[in-house]
């Protein structure tokens, strides 16, 4: 679509504006009250008790649930393409299942929380080259064969997590389904996953218009001159990638990484130049947003926020689908 | 028109040539060795039953897929010889299908054929939308630019991917069945716009299933039989009634009203 340079002002300034508006509830809102002029003091290097809370547990994790949520509905935007499947969304193909797996071993054996980071994050790389090899086995690279091979993948790593489910302790089966449902409270260290957004975000936008066409069917995308082997593969890695950072900071969120990226496409259509990182911003934001309330609304209380990004995921996109009869 | 120069020798070579191609898919063999040429502002037309392979010979010349035997040149070189995007500004193919999983808007995926003039960090600017709505013109959809292609008839999206195809200003272009769903008069419509760009020294290379829509616009036939023979040459020669009796396995008689040939099923 020819630019619309207005529009797509208006929707960069909203989104700043909203990401902003999340950001600053997320260090606003919690059991300690503090003034929000103390809070721009302390994110600006202030001291104090309240200027600590701010800085060793406020901003690392809304920092991390904003970047996690921007992987995940990346890299679901990425999938669907990939896949050229609107039910595709970063787990399909097994990524979140092998991290499962990893962080869940870690749990059971009572590992801490770095190792079990460490777990979650190798199981994702293992299953990701596991579907790569087994579905790039005879040179062919079909999106059905993918596909499928991810799916059995994650259904084979599903039966894995129900088996540690059954056998662990009973101490550990409230953190095992924590992390299964996906749990910010651990989320400390976002530095690298912001640098690994930024990275993603560097490595699709050049290749946007490409993805457009590849949406189309991969003959019509060689027709019009797309290296679509090539293409294919560093989208594989990539959202792969990306998924396995996001989950190893916050567990298998769901919904975050399927539902955004259709938000978007509802909203502003499916040019993927625009798309891809408009829903890395409003992932950011609905994962903020979700876990500000799942920390808030029962405190001390504090809900896995995979529950809240559904609960207020389910609603805002059933809306929007009843409103565009297409 | 063309933006980018193309490779020095694609000028004045013929903009199509298959050397001693052969095609086999799995164990059976397709086509015999056959050798064509097509010039500047000529149409060759593939003719053949179900499965004798026309598909697979127009993927070949398109260079979606590797010849079994012999080889193809576009414009003078091999596929290999030309990067992607050169070689999908020279040439642009129409697929039998459409895939149209997500919805989008009519001039969208017209743009699409934009694709390859544009660089990496570009965007699609007046002039192609100007050229994109001016080849939606072309097919008779003017005004249908915002409608969501899956809102369309199966001749609209026909004419679409024609459209797309337009946007690509090829110099040669490679169809698949381009009459599939369309009525008669945009079949007339759609080949005499066909017809127009080889008079502007275009090249057009389709796969038709109406012999004598055949009879009526192509320049070179290739007719297959769908067991391993192959016909190609001039349409005169190839257009006999016993020939296309045998690929298609039923008798025709060939009649002739007012110079106009056509074939009719006994």
């Amino acid at each position: 679509m020819p630019v619309r340079i207005g529009r797509l002002l208006v929707v960069a300034l909203a989104l700043a504006l909203a990401g902003l508006m999340a950001l600053a509830w997320a260090l606003l809102a919690g059991s300690v009250q503090v003034a929000p002029a103390d809070v721009l003091a302390a994110v600006l290097g202030g001291d104090g008790m309240a200027a600590n809370v701010i800085r060793e547990l406020r901003l690392p994790r809304a920092v991390a649930t904003f970047v996690c949520g921007g992987l995940l509905a990346l890299a679901g935007g990425v999938m669907q393409v990939l896949l050229r499947n609107p039910l595709a969304d970063p787990y399909i193909l097994g990524v979140s299942g092998g991290a499962a797996v990893g962080a869940l071993a870690g749990i059971s054996l009572g590992l801490a929380a770095a190792w079990v980071d460490a777990g979650a994050f190798a199981g994702a790389l293992a299953a990701m080259f596991m579907v790569f090899g087994l579905a790039h086995g005879d040179g062919s690279w079909t999106q059905t064969r993918l596909l499928l091979t991810g799916v059995i993948v994650a259904a084979g790593c599903g039966a894995a997590v129900t088996l540690m489910l059954a056998l662990a302790p009973d101490t550990r089966v409230q953190s095992m389904l924590f992390w299964l449902m996906g749990d910010a409270s651990g989320a400390s260290r976002p530095w690298a996953a912001l640098i690994m957004l930024l990275g993603g975000l560097a490595a699709v936008l050049p290749v946007a218009r490409d993805l457009n066409v590849l949406a189309r069917g991969e003959l019509s995308a060689r027709a019009l001159g797309v290296n679509v082997r090539r293409l294919r593969l560093g989208l594989y890695v990539l959202a792969s990638l990306l998924t396995a950072v996001a989950v190893t900071q916050v567990g298998s969120v769901g919904f975050v990484g399927l539902v955004v990226p259709h938000l978007v496409r509802l909203a502003l259509g499916n040019d993927q130049r625009v798309l891809l990182p408009t829903a890395a911003v409003a992932g950011g934001i609905l994962l903020t947003v979700a876990d500000t309330l799942a920390r808030t609304v029962m405190a001390p209380q504090q809900l896995p926020v995979g529950v809240l990004t559904a609960l207020i995921g389910v609603p805002v996109f059933l809306f929007l689908l009843a409103r565009h009869p297409r | 028109m063309d933006r980018h120069a193309l490779p020095a020798r694609a000028s004045v070579a013929p903009l199509l040539e298959a050397e001693g191609l052969a095609l086999k898919v799995g164990e059976r063999w397709l086509c015999c060795e056959f050798s064509l040429e097509l010039a500047p502002g000529e149409c060759l037309v593939l003719l053949g039953p179900n499965g004798a392979g026309k598909t697979t010979l127009l993927h070949t010349l398109a260079g979606l897929r590797e010849p079994s035997v012999g080889a193809v040149r576009l414009g003078g070189l091999p596929y290999s010889g030309w990067s992607m995007p050169e070689a999908a500004r020279f040439r642009a193919v129409l697929l039998q299908q459409q895939p149209d999983h997500f919805a989008a808007s009519v001039i969208e995926t017209v743009l699409i054929g934009r694709h390859p003039h544009l660089g990496r960090w570009g965007w699609e600017g007046v002039e192609d939308e100007r050229i994109a709505r001016a080849a939606l013109a072309d097919v008779g959809l003017a005004g249908f630019e915002q409608r969501d292609v899956l809102t369309l008839s199966g001749g609209e999206r026909q004419r679409v991917a024609v459209a797309a195809l337009l946007a690509q200003s090829p110099r040669l272009l490679l169809l698949d069945e381009p009459l599939n769903h369309l009525d008669l008069r945009y079949q007339i419509a759609v080949l005499e716009l066909f017809r127009r760009m080889t008079g502007e020294g275009r090249g057009v290379v389709m796969v038709l299933h109406d012999i004598n829509l055949a009879a009526r616009y192509a320049d070179h036939i290739i007719l297959l039989d769908g067991r391993g023979g192959v016909l190609a040459g001039d349409r005169d020669t190839v257009l006999q009634a016993d020939c296309l009796s045998h690929a298609f396995g039923h008798p025709l008689r060939r009649f002739e009203f007012e110079g106009r040939v056509s074939f009719i099923p006994e």
